[in-house]
Order: structure tokens, then C-alpha cells, then sequence
């Protein structure tokens, strides 16, 4: 949660407090104006700037032709976009909610995933999927679906997911660079998080893949990603207390996944949680459970243990809070990390 | 109290609500009573000669093409064959009605279309053969891969035809699909992004009376698939899917219509399946013979042959000449196709992401080393003589 305040010329420039939601946009915005071939398009994204104004004035910047509120059908949008991409377009999709998502799943699984695979190399696809996702904004049903691991189970795409201003503005410009579809996963309930940002020079991200230690540790590693992020690293400060030093890696892509760091890290811990709002049951914790496993066995103290909400359809909004893996549910599980058996 | 007793109930006359007038008039855009014919009636007169006995050759060695495609099924050199025989007329058209720089959406049952657009013929089968999803390049033939998922190519054609006409280019996109395929989602989403976005496309469906086992009738209750284009606000048209100058002649239109920036048509054409589904099926289980025999009689070869033999432009010498010709690409087919692919594995690992992954890089390792030791063991086992 750096501040890079320094241009590419060398000048510093003054960092101001701005969201989630503004770097999105101010991302949509850059590589509409640097790229003619990037189009965005989506319901209610031109004239309302979407229904949360992530797209707001890109209609007016650039017109209906680049930003284009299309007819309410998510496979028609996706689909068209395929083609779009086919022809050399660079499209972005806005999906309204992560459960809306879902009536595109046979473009998603069946051509946008594997365009590249299906005509040897010839025809990439460069589509950015952007999914709100995620719950703890009070969304009534259908609102609040983490559905991250549906599409890290799908060969062929990215999967991306901000949990910072600066990441949110630098991931989704890689993404929207990538040749290959991306689905950029913005965990809502972060939209309207601040951070000092100066979108004159935002910070330099990486190529997407790669994570990153938010707050190194001694004790255990905390592993996860977007809406988890803020949870763990105030889990973290809350573990100072009974004497346990966090490190917290945010996984920033689930695909490809960043084996390196992650097992990296839990060689040096020996004891690693994972955190995630979906649920546990099939979801990415047993992904990541395993990976760690097979890499660190031998350096593991204790079993690799997983948080996550619990295995329902989300919550109506009054219960969420007992769904979500809040801070006490990490530290129970820091807690039970055999911590005994070291002493 | 009565209605009748109600105070000021004489004076009431409902009005539509204030906003509402019809959008456009539907009439225009209504399909022709009867499907559209062009062989054996007057409107013959006015094609060109030389299209009608392109239009023949092509046709004969389409259904030769589909003959030997079926052929190889049963020696094994192909999985699977989806045959267009019966369709020859609707396939040979749509890829003629077409600019080289326009672009094919065909569904798995389209091969032939491909082919006559002047894809190789065997690349054309990789697919069905299971060597490679796509044999060729779809951006060098401007022929989108043939699409397994039922209408899920119809939004493509959309989205790439929108894109062509943002960048100023003079492209059309003319998307294949069968009876069934319409009552799938992605079929009214396409036409519907069409419709609105003016798309240069042409939708042509092929009905050829069923989807694998289900009969049109349990398919839609819609006048004719043609009459859906209401709806969405574009003409539907209605052609003879077996009158082979009838289907050049309304998707040509289609085309032109397209490529003025009037937007969409869809086109039904009437035609039959004259094979099972597939190789695989059995079509005794759901249809009758009287059925296909009547069809039989209303052959797109032949209603073309006995066109133009009656006005003397083809003699039996011209269709033994036609004959030969699909012998000859025939015999050139199955002698390529006799040869085995060749296969390589790594490329399992090739075409997933521009970058493999590190995931995809330890699996590549993997499979590398099972292929080497195979490869020593082998040679060990030649070594020894075994
Ligand atoms: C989405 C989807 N559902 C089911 C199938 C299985 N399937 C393959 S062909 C077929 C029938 C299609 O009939 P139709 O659209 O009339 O085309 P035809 O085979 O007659 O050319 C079915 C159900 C499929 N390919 N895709």
C-alpha cells in the first residue's frame, strides 16, 4: 500500500487520497486513450458510467462506439466480445454483479478460454471480464457470490484480483494489455477503500502473476487475496498481542498462481492459513493447502489450515457478518497452528 | 352496481398508454408466404449461366466430398462425420455468396461450406479426425473454427462484424446454424446485438427438419424459424434450401443488404437431412421412410441437373465431366487421409496462455521426461532385438 509518486520523467508529484472505484476507472481511461482498439462494453456502462460509476464519463471521453451500453443478455455481450477480440479489438466486459455473470458461462468456458488452444496459437483472445465480487456490502441475494474458483478451475483464463488503490489501477491495465482473456475479479466491498494515489504516476505492478508480501512475519504466513486482504493484515496487528508475528501474502492472481512466493514464505514460517470469503469446500484454499504441501512439507510444522465462509449459497445481507471470515475466525486459526509442538 | 351503472362508464374509451406507438412496422420484415424458388420457374431466366453450372460442379463434388468424409469413418480414419448430404445446395451457397474478405461462422456440420470457400479439404477434418481442434488458421481463410456448442457461434459473428464495421471495413459475416440450434439463448442474444447494432450479418439457418431425434414441430411453435426475425426487428426470408440458384440468390441478397449498412437478415432454408445425425446415429429410430423418399425427389443435384440439361447447357457428357472431377478430389482425400498425423505432444502445453505458466511449465517437465524414458525404453527394446 505504497504511494508512488514519482513520474516516469523523474518528477514527484503529490499523492492524494483516492478510491478503488476512482483507480478503476482512471485504469479504463488510460488504455482507452492509449490504445483506439480497447472498447468497453457492458450494461448501463455509458450514460449512468455503470452501477458503480467504475465506467463514468468514458461514454462522453470517447463515445457510444468505445464505451457501449448493450442490450441486457451477459452470453450476447460476451459472445459479441469474442468476436470483437477476433477482429482485432482489445473488449472489456462489465459484468453488473459476480451472480450475473453466470448466464455467460458457456462463451466464458467454452470459446473465450480456449480460442488459443482450439486454433493452435492462431487466435488469442485479449478480453478483460470485469466481475464485482464478493459480499459484506448488504447486497440481497445474488449479490454477494465469490465465485473465483469457478474460474481458476477453467484452463486458458487469468484470474485477477486487486486488494489495494495501486494494484486496482496496475492490474487492470496489465490485464487489459494481456493477449490472453483475463477475469479481473474486483472485490466490492473494497471499492470505496482509500489509499494516497497519484494517478499522474501510479505505481509500476508487476506483470500479473506474481504476489506479494504485505507485511513480512516471523511466526506464520496469513495467504490470501482482494476482500481477505484488509482482514488479515488487521488479524496480523491483532496477533502482536499474543505474541505471534504474521507475514501476509496477497496472492493478486489466482491464475497463474505464484508458487515461489507463497511456498517462499511458508519455508521460512512454517506454518501457513489461508483466507477467502468463498466457500471452503472445492474452493481455492484446498488448492493452495495442496501446492503448499507438496512444496514445504518437510519445513511444515503444523497443517495447513484454511478460513473461509462457510459452504451455503451467500447469506441473506442481516447474517453475512456470520459468513464472513472476519478477524477473531483467523486468529482461532492461528491459534490452533500446533504451536505447542515448537515449544 | 353493475359495470353498466357505473357514472360516466358511456363516455369511456381505453387509449393506449401516452408512450406507446409500434416501433417499426412489421410487415416489411414478414418472410414470403412459400419458401422462394428460382429452378424450373420463370425467375431462372435471369441467372447467369455460368453460375448455375458453378454452382453444379461445386454441388456434385460436395456430395462426393461428404460420401468419402462418411467412408473414412468406417475405416477409422475419422472419429466422426456430421454429413451435409441433401444440404449441398445451402453449404456450396453460402460459401459463394461470400467475399474473400468476409468472413464463415459454420457450425460442425458445415465442413462442405468451408471447403468450398477453399479450405483443404483435409484440414477441413482435423477436427472431426481428433488431431487438432482447428486444422488451419481462421484469420488466413476468414472461416471461424466449426463450432461444436450449438449457436454459440452466432454472437461471434456479431461481435466480429460490428468490429469490421467500427473500423470502417466493407466486411460481412454470414453465421451458420441448424433448426435446433434457434432455440438455444445465444441464437436470440445474437440476433438481438445484431438487430440493435445494425451488424453487417446474415444469420442462415438450415432446417433440414430435425435436431439429431426431434422433429422441428417439438422444436418451436413459431410460424417458420424465418417469422422469428420479426421480432428483433429484421426481415426473415424463406428460401428452397434445395433450389441451389434460389439460396445463391436470397443470401446474395442478404449479403448485399449487409454490406449496405441496412444491418441483418436471417434466412431459413428449407432443406432435409438425407443422412443420420452422424455416422453414429441411427435415424431409423425416429423418422419414416416415405419421408426421406419424397425428399429423394426434390434432390438439389438433381433439380439443378434437370435444370440445366433442359435448356441444353449440360450434357451427360458435362455430368460425367462433374463426376470425374469429385473422383479425382475424392480419391486425393482419402490417399491424405490414409496417412497418419503427426502428433506432438508437448504442444499439449503450447497454446494455453501466450506465456505458459509456471504450473504449465512443471506439467511440460513432466510429461517431457514420461516421453523420454518411453523413447529409451524403446530403444532398449530395439537394442535387444524384442
Ligand atoms: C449447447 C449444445 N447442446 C447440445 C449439443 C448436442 N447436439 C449436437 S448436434 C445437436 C442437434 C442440433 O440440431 P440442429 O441445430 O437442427 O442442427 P443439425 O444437426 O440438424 O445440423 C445436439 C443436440 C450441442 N452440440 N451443443
Amino acid at each position: 500500500m505504497t504511494t508512488a509518486a514519482v513520474t516516469a520523467d523523474g518528477r514527484r508529484t503529490k499523492a492524494k487520497p483516492a478510491t478503488m472505484a476512482q483507480a478503476l476507472g482512471r485504469a479504463l481511461r488510460d488504455s482507452m486513450a492509449e490504445d483506439p482498439t480497447v472498447h468497453v462494453l457492458g450494461e448501463d456502462v455509458g450514460t449512468l458510467g455503470g452501477v458503480f460509476r467504475i465506467t463514468d464519463g468514458l461514454a462522453k471521453e470517447f463515445g457510444d462506439d468505445r464505451c457501449t451500453d448493450t442490450p441486457l443478455a451477459e452470453a450476447g455481450i460476451l459472445g459479441a466480445a469474442v468476436g470483437m477480440a477476433m477482429y482485432g479489438l482489445r473488449p472489456v466486459v462489465e459484468m453488473q454483479f459476480d451472480a450475473f455473470a453466470y448466464p455467460a458461462f458457456e462463451q466464458l468456458m467454452s470459446h473465450v478460454a480456449k480460442m488459443r488452444n482450439r486454433t493452435g496459437g492462431a487466435m488469442p483472445l485479449p478480453i478483460t471480464v470485469r466481475v464485482p465480487y464478493g459480499g459484506g456490502i448488504g447486497g440481497v441475494e445474488h449479490h454477494s457470490d465469490s465465485s473465483e474458483a469457478y474460474y481458476m478451475a477453467t484452463p486458458g483464463l487469468h484470474v485477477v484480483t486487486p486488494a489495494t488503490v495501486d494494484d486496482a489501477y496496475g492490474l487492470l491495465r496489465e490485464s487489459i494489455a494481456s493477449d490472453d482473456p483475463v477475469i479481473f475479479l474486483e472485490p466490492k466491498r473494497l471499492y470505496w477503500s482509500k489509499a494516497d494515489w497519484s494517478p499522474e504516476a501510479p505505481a509500476a505492478v508487476e506483470p500479473i502473476g506474481k504476489a506479494v508480501v504485505r507485511r513480512p512475519g516471523r511466526s506464520a504466513t496469513l495467504i490470501t487475496y482482494g476482500p481477505s486482504l484488509p482482514v488479515c493484515m488487521e488479524a496480523a496487528e491483532a496477533a502482536l498481542a499474543e505474541g505471534w508475528d504474521l507475514e501476509v501474502v496477497d496472492l493478486r492472481s489466482l491464475v497463474p498462481f505464484d508458487d515461489e512466493t507463497v511456498a517462499a514464505s511458508v519455508r521460512r514460517t512454517g506454518r501457513a492459513v489461508v483466507v477467502h470469503e468463498s466457500p471452503g469446500f472445492g474452493g481455492p484454499g484446498g488448492e493452495i493447502a495442496a501446492r503448499i504441501t507438496e512444496r514445504c512439507f518437510h519445513h511444515l510444522e503444523a497443517p495447513v489450515l484454511r478460513v473461509a465462509g462457510f459452504d451455503i449459497p451467500y447469506p441473506p445481507p442481516m447474517l453475512e457478518r456470520h459468513h464472513l471470515p472476519g478477524v477473531d475466525r483467523v486468529l482461532d486459526a492461528v491459534a490452533r497452528l500446533q504451536w505447542e509442538a515448537d515449544s | 352496481m353493475t359495470v353498466q351503472e357505473l357514472p360516466g362508464a358511456a363516455a369511456y374509451r381505453p387509449t393506449p398508454p401516452p408512450a406507446w406507438k409500434p416501433i417499426t412496422d412489421p410487415a416489411p420484415l414478414l418472410p414470403d408466404p412459400e419458401p422462394h424458388r428460382v429452378l424450373g420457374t420463370d425467375a431462372v431466366a435471369d441467372v447467369d449461366p455460368g453460375l448455375l453450372l458453378r454452382l453444379h460442379a461445386e454441388l456434385v463434388r460436395g456430395r462426393r466430398y461428404n460420401a468419402q468424409a462418411t467412408a473414412l469413418t468406417k475405416q477409422g480414419r475419422l472419429a466422426v462425420y456430421p454429413s451435409s448430404t441433401g444440404q449441398e445446395a445451402c453449404e456450396i451457397a453460402a460459401a459463394l455468396v461470400l467475399e474473400e474478405r468476409d468472413w464463415l461462422f459454420p457450425s460442425y456440420r458445415d465442413t462442405l461450406a468451408a471447403v468450398a470457400r477453399g479450405l483443404d479439404p483435409v484440414e477441413a477434418l482435423t477436427l472431426l479426425r481428433g488431431d487438432r481442434h482447428t486444422g488451419y488458421d481462421p484469420r488466413e481463410h476468414r472461416i471461424a473454427p466449426l463450432c461444436t456448442p450449438l449457436a454459440t457461434q452466432l454472437p461471434h459473428a456479431v461481435g466480429l462484424a460490428h468490429a469490421a464495421r467500427l473500423k470502417g471495413d466493407d466486411v460481412v459475416a454470414l453465421a451458420m446454424v441448424g433448426d435446433g440450434g434457434t432455440s438455444e439463448g445465444d441464437f436470440h442474444e445474437a440476433l438481438n446485438f445484431a438487430a440493435v447494432w445494425k451488424a453487417p450479418v446474415v444469420f442462415f439457418v438450415q432446417n433440414n427438419g430435425f435436431a439429431i431425434s426431434v422433429p422441428l414441430a417439438k422444436q418451436t411453435a413459431a410460424p417458420s424459424l424465418a417469422h422469428k426475425a420479426v421480432g428483433y426487428g429484421m426481415p426473415g426470408r424463406l428460401v428452397d434450401g434445395n433450389d441451389a440458384a434460389a439460396v445463391h440468390q436470397v443470401l446474395g441478397e442478404a449479403v448485399a443488404r449487409a454490406r449496405r449498412g441496412e444491418g441483418p437478415t436471417l434466412v431459413e432454408a428449407v432443406t432435409y437431412r438425407m443422412e443420420a445425425h452422424t455416422n453414429a446415429d441411427d435415424a431409423t429410430r425416429y423418422r419414416v421412410d416415405s419421408e426421406v423418399e419424397a425428399w429423394k425427389a426434390h434432390d438439389p443435384v438433381r433439380l439443378l441437373e434437370r435444370e440445366l440439361t433442359e435448356r441444353g447447357l449440360l450434357d451427360d457428357e458435362g455430368i460425367a465431366q462433374a463426376k470425374e472431377a469429385a473422383e479425382r478430389m475424392a480419391a486425393a482425400l482419402r490417399d491424405r487421409m490414409n496417412a497418419d498425423p503427426e502428433l506432438v505432444p508437448m504442444d499439449l502445453f503450447t497454446h494455453v496462455y501466450a506465456e505458459q505458466t509456471s504450473q504449465l511449465r512443471e506439467q511440460a517437465a513432466a510429461l517431457r521426461a514420461e516421453l523420454d524414458a518411453e523413447q529409451d525404453h524403446d530403444e532398449h527394446d530395439a537394442e535387444a532385438g524384442r
